[in-house]
């Protein structure tokens, strides 16, 4: 597999997701420097987690506008597989190819765990895989907000990835660890080849992280 | 304090307000033959503090063991080196932060956790992993709230922008803080041995680089307040806090590290305390060479910035760095594609002095010996106070119906309760090594692209060293020894941060003399060295000092990352056992302090060879897979340190062991003691193991369940118990 991690000023788990897509297909995915402007014929293009520009501005405003970011939006439209995590998910909404907003957490507070999220459209290339999975999150502002119209469009359209869960798979309030509305943890676009998720999947894939469970979404992309 | 012998041009005032003693001015003058002008003033105030001169200290830290067979650099550095074998080395260093914390705690914890991944990537190395260790006043105290919430959404803030997990700490809460608070933070990083870089300037000519961040006014003289006390009106002391930009030296740390893999770097140093100052110095000292800058060159965020400003700055963000001159341009390019700044501001020469250039005219010429070898060095005064007396403590003063109860209240204490809300904050994962996250005796991270680890603890206990220096300096050691021991890996190195009040006090020097005797004992009887450390003195208010607290960050290897173990209970049916004896020592322990509200009975004593036998065992048993989870016992003894196992692994244990002293047993703080769950099939090895150890191993129960009981005393469910565990440090922040 042909795949590209972008790399931001500030990314910080860049590196992280191209080791677990390395241990998982065996390829090497190629860094990709945000000054550069076009990427070559890719398989997946993942925007990583981290903090783009110290986030000072609102998170991921300042990365959607680097250079690399019209090549993204130009070969999502085209149909690649595109795949944001944490930030990459904020980046992803700053530049237009999902809906809504993430918003701070309803605690106010940074959040590192685990959680657990069930695929709610299990025929995306990245969530056919996945049932009731555990990961950690790690983040500030993962509040998932729509309007309603928003909200509306992505049910109807079957857009919603993944929604936080308890062990049973039951969607309520006490699993929901940020405030985010109907407990969504990650979206896809209309076409369904890109996904913006809070959750890191290169955080659970790996038998030393205690969990393996995040490689189902790699796997997933793969097959 | 007017003296009417003052002979000098110079105003006594200014003198004072530089934190310099009369007689130390005329060291200053005597040495350059001349009074210094106001900007050679501020250098030597910059370089004479208490924080950068370490003038109280010196002649007792020279004490303590550095070296060993695994140290490749000991004290003197930025950090500490230690071998992990396969050419990989280990970097490390603890640092406080504790007055500017005080003042504003965000930024002054921040800039603390910047200042020290700076120290360990100036090295070389890509740090790993960082801890803390944080003391707060006591929880009901107005400020607590605040300083406690501001302190960690700082660790946060910039650790987890910079993707660097925090994977560890510790923390007490005590009246001695109320006005006091202790900031100490800890980072590990990780290098080739062959690639190891170091702050000796060398190469006459060769070109004196400035990188990083501009230069603003912040931070003016914050050494210097660093090493004095604080009173009521040192709220104004607000502005000599830095500010942090975690952003940028998560470019600057990238840019560092692509520059060290070209052979490009004669000499670096971080721009930490006394900025330019002691960075310039440090470099020149080291290399015995002479520095010429020319400041006019400085990049600046501020504008008509003057000598004595852009010498005393203390803005975060910066280094520098000799380069060999040949490399200038492709270093130039390397920092331009990170966007930082990159100016060459001087030369090396050989005047062995530093000369500084502002606008074509000379603003100082100082002989670097001055400044280094000749600072002052001071053998203070010094009082032995006698330890608190061990009070012996009888069955009969005690309600055994009470134990449970008096269990779940000491767990939801603040400082026994779980630390949840402290390390959610943190990003405790990123990097995507992290084996055993916070929670457990050690944390353990992963040696990227390796099936081996370090084991990283930090702990101290202030309360111990307050009533018994000697024997709380050994303890502050001893205890991250058996956190990493517990966790499955080999001790090897330690960092220290001192943390004591005004050295002038006797009665103070007494507690710091007998600490680092402490410390000494145990490091040489463990052959556990100290490689890098950090003196915070001054730690007083109004007049009254904290308790003493040399914080001690231990490190250790995990050749095998299948033999970690954590402290959780795993099956039903395993034996828990206890390694090492209860003598019923209660004195300053948590029992007595939560339960009863007292400070008395005296420190518990460590028997050395003891602790060495005890932790050899739990050691090899690990090493023989003969145990299935460790956990050490510590502050509140065995039914905290149970009921820890329990609550982390959702099991449950029937105690069986019979006592005729239950709460001696249960909350005793004896030594040297850990608890091993080993299942039926290894139980007979153990005990073999133990004997021809001479090691003392008892079976305290069968695990099982969903409830700690003990018989002839009662049950609890282990829910119950989570529930309390974890309020204790929550109910504060709210």
């Amino acid at each position: 597999m042909k795949s590209h991690v972008i790399v931001f000023p500030g990314s910080n788990c860049d590196r992280d997701v191209a080791v677990a897509i390395k241990n998982i297909s065996g390829d090497q995915p190629q860094m990709v420097w945000h000054k550069e402007t076009s990427i070559s014929q890719s398989d997946l293009i993942v925007v990583p987690g981290g903090f783009s520009y110290g986030d000072y501005l609102r998170c991921g405003a300042m990365a959607s506008t680097s250079p690399i970011m019209q090549d993204v939006v130009k070969k999502a439209k085209e149909g690649v597989p595109v795949l944001g995590i944490c930030n990459g998910f904020q980046i992803l909404i700053e530049s237009g190819l999902l809906d809504g907003a993430l918003m701070r957490n309803n605690s106010l507070s940074f959040i590192c765990r685990d959680i657990l999220i069930k695929s709610k459209n299990q025929s995306s290339v990245f969530t056919k895989k996945t049932q009731v999975a555990k990961m950690p999150i790690a983040h500030n502002e993962g509040n998932f907000f729509a309007t309603s119209e928003q909200l509306k469009r992505i049910q109807d359209d079957d857009q919603i990835a993944f929604q936080y869960c308890d062990e049973n798979g039951n969607v309520g309030c006490q699993s929901n660890p940020n405030g985010s509305l109907e407990n969504i943890a990650g979206i896809l676009n209309k076409n369904k080849n890109v996904l913006g998720m809070m959750p890191h999947p290169e955080r659970a894939a790996d038998l030393a992280h205690g969990c393996e469970d995040g490689k189902t979404i790699f796997e997933s992309i793969l097959n | 304090m007017t003296n009417h012998n003052w002979q000098f041009q110079t105003e006594q005032s200014l003198v004072e307000n530089h934190g310099l003693k009369l007689d130390e001015f005329e060291k200053i003058v005597e040495g350059l033959g001349r009074e210094p002008n106001l900007t050679e003033l501020g250098i030597f105030s910059a370089m004479w503090n208490e924080h950068c001169s370490y003038k109280s200290s010196k002649f007792w830290l020279k004490k303590l063991p550095t070296s060993g067979e695994r140290v490749v650099q000991g004290p003197g550095e930025n950090a500490g080196v230690i071998d992990i074998d396969d050419g990989d080395v280990a970097v490390f260093k603890m640092e406080s932060h504790n007055h500017p914390s005080f003042l504003e705690p965000y930024q002054g914890a921040a800039t603390g956790v910047g200042g020290i991944l700076r120290d360990v990537f100036t090295m070389g190395a890509r740090p790993v992993a960082n801890l803390n260790a944080l003391r707060f006043g006591e929880p009901e105290h107005p400020k607590t709230k605040h300083l406690l919430s501001g302190v960690v959404s700082g660790i946060g803030g910039y650790g987890n922008c910079i993707g660097v997990p925090t994977v560890g700490g510790e923390v007490n809460f005590h009246p001695s803080y109320n006005g006091n608070i202790l900031v100490n933070a800890m980072t590990v990083g990780i290098a080739k041995k062959d690639k190891i870089f170091y702050s000796a300037a060398a190469g006459i000519g060769n070109p004196v680089v400035y990188v990083g961040s501009k230069t603003g006014r912040d931070g003016i003289h914050g050494a210097t307040m660093a090493s004095a006390e604080f009173d009521d009106d040192s709220e104004e002391k607000k502005p000599t806090v830095q500010v942090g930009d975690p952003f940028t030296e998560k470019l600057l740390l990238e840019a560092c590290l692509e520059l060290m893999k070209e052979e490009a770097i004669i000499a670096i140093q971080d721009m930490g305390a006394a900025g330019l100052t002691s960075s310039s110095i440090e470099m020149a000292s080291k290399g015995d060479v002479g520095l010429e800058i020319d400041l006019s060159k400085v990049p600046m965020r501020a504008q008509n910035m003057s000598a004595y400003e852009l010498m005393l700055s203390e803005s975060q963000e910066r280094m520098l760095m000799v380069l060999d001159p040949s490399k200038e341009e492709m270093a130039r390019d390397i920092f331009k594609k990170w966007d930082l700044e990159f100016e060459v501001i001087g030369k090396v020469t050989d005047t062995k002095r530093l000369i500084l250039i502002m606008n074509g005219k000379e603003e100082a010429s100082i002989p670097i010996n001055i400044l280094v070898e000749d600072a002052p060095e001071y053998q203070r005064d010094y009082i032995v106070e006698e330890p608190s007396p061990i009070k012996e403590y009888k069955s009969e003063d005690f309600d055994q119906n009470n134990i449970l109860k008096d269990l779940n209240t000491m767990i939801m204490h603040p400082d026994l309760s779980s630390r949840k809300w402290i390390w959610e904050q943190y990003d405790h994962m990123v990097m995507a090594d992290t084996v055993v996250r916070p929670g457990s005796d050690a944390a353990v991270v992963r040696v990227h692209g390796t099936n081996k680890g370090l084991a990283m603890s930090t702990d101290c206990s202030p309360v111990y060293c307050k009533h018994n220096p000697y024997e709380g300096g050994k303890h502050a050691v001893v205890e991250t020894w058996r956190n990493i021991i517990a966790s499955g890996a080999l001790p090897i190195a330690i960092t220290d941060c001192m943390n004591f009040g005004n050295p002038e006090k006797p009665e103070i020097m007494g507690q710091f003399v007998e600490c680092i005797r402490g410390m000494g004992d145990a490091c040489s009887k463990l052959n556990y060295p100290v490689v890098s450390g950090n003196v915070s003195l001054y730690n007083e208010t109004n007049g009254e000092g904290i308790y003493p607290t040399p914080a001690i960050g231990g490190v250790g290897l995990i050749k095998d990352l299948s033999n970690v173990k954590t402290l959780s209970l795993k099956e039903d049916g395993n034996f828990l056992c206890v390694v090492g004896k209860t003598a019923n020592h209660l004195g300053s322990s948590k029992y007595i302090s939560i339960i009863q509200s007292k400070e008395e009975g005296g420190t518990p004593e460590i028997n050395l060879d003891t602790e060495l036998r005890n932790g050899n065992f739990v050691m090899d048993a690990i090493n023989q897979k003969l145990i299935a989870s460790a956990h050490d016992v510590g502050e509140g003894g065995i039914l905290v340190a149970i009921s820890e196992m329990c609550m982390s692994g959702n099991l449950g244990i029937i105690i069986e062991i019979e006592t005729n002293f239950p709460h001696g047993y249960f909350f005793a703080e004896d030594q040297s003691r850990y608890l091993i769950e080993v299942s039926p099939n290894n139980y007979d090895e153990c005990q073999k193991l133990s004997n021809n150890n001479d090691v003392h191993f008892e079976k305290i129960g069968i695990v099982g369940g969903d409830k700690i009981s003990i018989k002839n005393i009662g049950d609890q469910h282990i829910s119950a118990l989570k529930r309390s565990f974890e309020t204790g440090i929550k109910q504060i922040s709210q």
